[in-house]
């Protein structure tokens, strides 16, 4: 019979497949085999449920991305309001979408219009009474602006992780504006949130003057045009409490985003001390800035804080050093923050879970143990109730678990405890399909027929109801990738699985069985079900 | 071996005597509900969890002693796990602030309060901080999950089957829903994510189990022309129920292994699984099947079933005896 000969190939294919996949790397690693690599690569990996670490949900505060968007469109109108000498009577940004003129006088509409030309592109203006213009960003650009945080975020959070050294960190994106971190193995929670959430603004800008208020560096109770007053940790080390103010020019002379790299060192003092260094572009745009403004003073902003203000000796290129009062941690964490690029809007925490390894090791066990004994009591039964043919089961449930763990590595899915509830459930479950078919045989042979069209029509009736079952289970699961995160997922992804597998174990494997079974007699009476 | 061989039983003759039992279940659930409300999970309630483990053996009541000065009336504490394992669960409703880091301030407090309280070394092996922001969200969401996939299963089902047998397997759903949330209010179980995830596999298990008979159904009605409805169904699921016990059972079985051996993190799972595999079963013969007797009353099936999805030679069925029953002829006047 070539046909049942190319069935048993077939399934014999899937099972060597799926055991080298599934299987071979978890029995490899208890025993400290590592190769080979391509199949070790593959392993199971175990959620953090399992394996401890911390898990971690975030908000991207996308609004401060439309902030910065209207901050700058701001600016930018400014200069060309006073390259084009048109005047006005006030420039504001009353929230993060909207930006309005005051007083353009009627003479000069029209050279406004050229000039708010220049800076429409993301914003509709429409006019008001008395030369007020109010600017409204678009909205698809909020949205695209919005979903470039939302990215951007996840990015940087990325490389913060990476550069933590935590192996096999996790970040997705979930719903429009949140973040999912996983990070396994990690149990300093606090640092790994303190330099996750640090927004790692740096910004180098000129001093126009200093001031001990922040008052007396205001005109009319605010900053000059284009100007803007930070604050700052008042003179050099020892003095760190007192605060100071700065008045300084509102555009950067750069930024972190010139950064190549920063790294931990020593100040004249030997204090720790963070060194960076520009880019080529970043430092031509930083030496044209300093060779222009030798004897005044630049202050280094970090997070909208100056850290220290030094007087410029010369002109200065590609490397800096940011000094301050800061510990080795500090420094160490400073570092790593700046090399990862600046956050494009802050960051809130809305949930964190830790699990210690230890409770990670109970949930390996007790998840264990109820498999087994879920097993136990299945494969019980079947050998009972169905004699030779339970056997058939079992196998088609063994094949089934085979396939499923196969299937779970090679899509690099993540086993979790509810995930292994999962497997137990798809063993309780899966087996149904089987009595299904058992059942209707045990009736058509009731029903006098004989042996083999008994069999086949146990499996081909049944074969409708089965995919009607499964269609409408896999659905369920569907919906519920859909709604989970983290474990849920896993599990759902094993339920997903685990019902494709079932089909084609309980049908084909499991048929393809009872045929080797009836093709080696020639007479067939008797089955054993 | 069989466990039922060539049964008779007039299902439908108690499907009235089911809905009577189901509607108070029903609503001695909702009444429970209403009144003590659903106990949330850390998950949908926002809060901290803290989970320690202790050198020495540590007593609930010790802990709590040591929280309350700070804590008060809210805090719960639970011994957690394997009592070898001498871990406590601690639990309070606040948490830091949700803006910027502060989120693990209570968690500090929590843990340094038990330190000071001076009742042995421990470690803290888990923590869970959920903002409000997340549960609201996770309601959100699980509601509309079950929400689509019931509408999809009795999309699914309405193109397979008649369109009554989709109404009678949603309905059915709903039932096990309302069943399995009415169980969890009585046992005061949390409402978790994994207990939600258990309610979406329970539907998509309890859907399962109504095919099975709604399948021999619609063979029946090729075979049965001259049968009512009534008759069918009573037909299709004495032939099905020894599958429908068998497979029940192995499901329940490996429920209850999960829930004896599966550790702390799924009892409540196991338990709405448990409940769910047994009122889906229920369901399926009593109520899913009900609605279809319900929606196509008792005249002859002559129409038979739309769509056969594989030929059929027809299969020698157990006539059934047909006797009126109360039930019946109640169910033709209402």
């Amino acid at each position: 019979m070539p046909n049942i000969r190319w069935k048993v190939i077939t399934i014999l294919v899937v099972l060597v497949v799926f055991t080298a996949v599934g299987v071979y790397p978890i029995l490899a690693a208890r025993r400290g085999i590592q190769s080979p690599s391509w199949l070790m690569d593959k392993q199971l990996k175990m959620g953090l449920d399992l394996k401890g670490g911390v898990h971690l949900e975030l908000r991207v505060q996308t609004d401060d991305a439309l902030r910065l968007e209207t901050d700058t469109e701001t600016e930018r109108l400014r200069e060309e309001l006073t390259k084009r000498t048109v005047t006005f009577t006030n420039l504001v940004a009353p929230d993060a979408t909207h930006f309005r003129v005051e007083g353009v006088p009627t003479a000069q509409d029209a050279t406004f219009r050229q000039a708010a030309n220049e800076v429409q592109a993301n914003f509709d203006r429409s006019p008001g009474a008395n030369g007020t213009y109010l600017f409204t960003m678009k909205p698809n650009v909020q949205v695209t602006l919005r979903d470039e945080a939302v990215v951007q975020a996840r990015e940087t959070l990325e490389r913060r992780v990476n550069d933590l050294g935590v192996t096999e960190p996790s970040i997705s994106q979930q719903g429009k504006d949140q973040l999912l971190v996983q990070l396994p193995g990690v149990t300093d929670v606090e640092r790994a949130k303190a330099i996750m959430g640090s927004p790692g603004l740096l910004e180098l800008k000129i001093v126009e003057r200093q001031g001990s208020t922040k008052e007396e560096l205001l005109v009319n109770g605010q900053p000059a045009s284009g100007m803007d007053v930070v604050p700052g940790a008042g003179g050099g080390p020892g003095n760190a409490a007192t605060t100071v103010y700065y008045l300084v020019r509102k555009v950067a002379a750069v930024t972190g985003r010139d950064l190549r790299n920063a790294r931990p060192s020593l100040d004249e003092n030997n204090q720790p001390a963070v060194s960076f260094t520009l880019s080529s572009e970043g430092g031509r745009k930083f030496g044209n800035v300093t060779g222009e403004n030798i004897g005044r003073q630049l202050a280094i902003i970090l997070d909208g804080r100056v850290q220290s203000a030094p007087s410029i000796n010369g002109r200065i290129t590609t490397d800096g050093r940011i000094t301050g009062s800061f510990t080795n941690e500090e420094v160490n964490n400073l570092s790593l923050i700046l090399r990862s690029g600046a956050l494009p809007a802050k960051l809130d925490y809305l949930s964190e879970r830790t699990i210690g390894p230890s409770l990670g090791a109970d949930s390996i066990r007790s998840g264990l143990m109820a498999s087994l004994v879920g097993l136990l009591l299945i494969v019980a039964f079947m050998l009972v109730y169905y004699h030779l043919s339970g056997v058939n089961a079992v196998v088609a449930l063994v094949f089934n678990l085979i396939i499923l763990l196969g299937l779970m590595a090679y899509i690099g899915a993540v086993m979790t405890l509810p995930g292994i509830a999962g497997f137990v459930l798809t063993m309780g479950i899966g087996v149904d399909s089987n009595v299904l078919i058992f059942e209707r045989i045990k009736e058509e042979l009731e029903a006098g027929h004989g042996v083999r069209a008994s069999m086949n029509a146990g499996f081909s009736r049944v074969l409708w109801t089965l995919m009607d079952t499964h269609v409408a289970a896999l659905i369920s699961a569907a919906f519920l990738f859909n709604f989970g995160t983290g474990p849920i997922r896993g599990f759902a992804v094993t339920l997903f699985l685990g019902l494709v597998s079932n089909l084609f174990t309980s049908v084909f494997v499991s048929k393809t069985l009872f045929e080797l079974v009836l093709s080696r007699r020639r007479q067939v009476a008797t089955i054993s079900i | 071996m069989n466990i039922f061989k060539d049964t008779h039983y007039n299902f439908l003759r108690w499907r009235w005597h089911a809905l009577v039992v189901s509607w108070i279940i029903i609503l001695a659930g909702i009444f429970v509900l209403v009144t003590k409300g659903i106990p949330k999970g850390v998950e949908f309630a926002g809060g901290t969890v803290v989970i320690t483990e202790f050198d020495q053996p540590t007593s609930v009541q010790q802990v709590r002693s040591a929280l309350d000065r700070t804590f008060g009336q809210d805090v719960v504490v639970q011994s957690y796990g394997e009592p070898a394992r001498k871990q406590v669960m601690v639990r309070v409703p606040s948490f830091g602030a949700e803006n910027g880091q502060s989120l693990s301030t209570t968690k500090d407090a929590l843990v340094s309060a038990l330190q000071k309280a001076n009742i042995g070394s421990f470690r803290v092996t888990g923590t869970e901080i959920v903002g409000p922001t997340v549960g609201a969200e996770l309601t959100n969401k699980g509601l509309w999950a079950t929400v689509l996939s019931l509408v999809g299963i009795l999309a699914y089902l309405a193109f397979r089957f008649q369109f009554s047998f989709g109404v009678g397997a949603v309905i059915a759903t709903i039932h096990d829903l309302l069943i399995t949330l009415a169980f969890l209010a009585f046992f005061r179980y949390d409402m978790t994510l994994n207990v939600i995830a258990a309610i979406l596999t329970m539907t998509g298990y309890s859907t399962n189990d109504t095919i099975v008979i709604f399948d021999r159904i619609r063979e029946n009605l090729r075979s049965m022309r001259r049968d009512s409805m009534y008759d069918v169904i009573n037909a299709s699921v004495n032939q099905t129920l020894n599958r429908t016990i068998i497979n029940s059972g192995m499901a329940l079985l490996t429920a209850v292994a999960l829930f004896f051996f599966g550790g702390e993190v799924l009892h409540g799972f196991a338990f709405t699984m448990i409940v769910g595999i047994v009122t889906g079963t229920y369901s399926s013969v009593f109520i899913a099947a009900a609605v279809v007797s319900f929606w196509r009353g008792k005249a002859p099936t002559r129409a038979g079933a739309h769509a056969p999805s594989m030929p059929i030679t027809p299969a020698p069925v157990p006539q059934q005896p047909t006797r009126k029953t109360k039930a019946q002829r109640k169910a033709r006047a209402s």
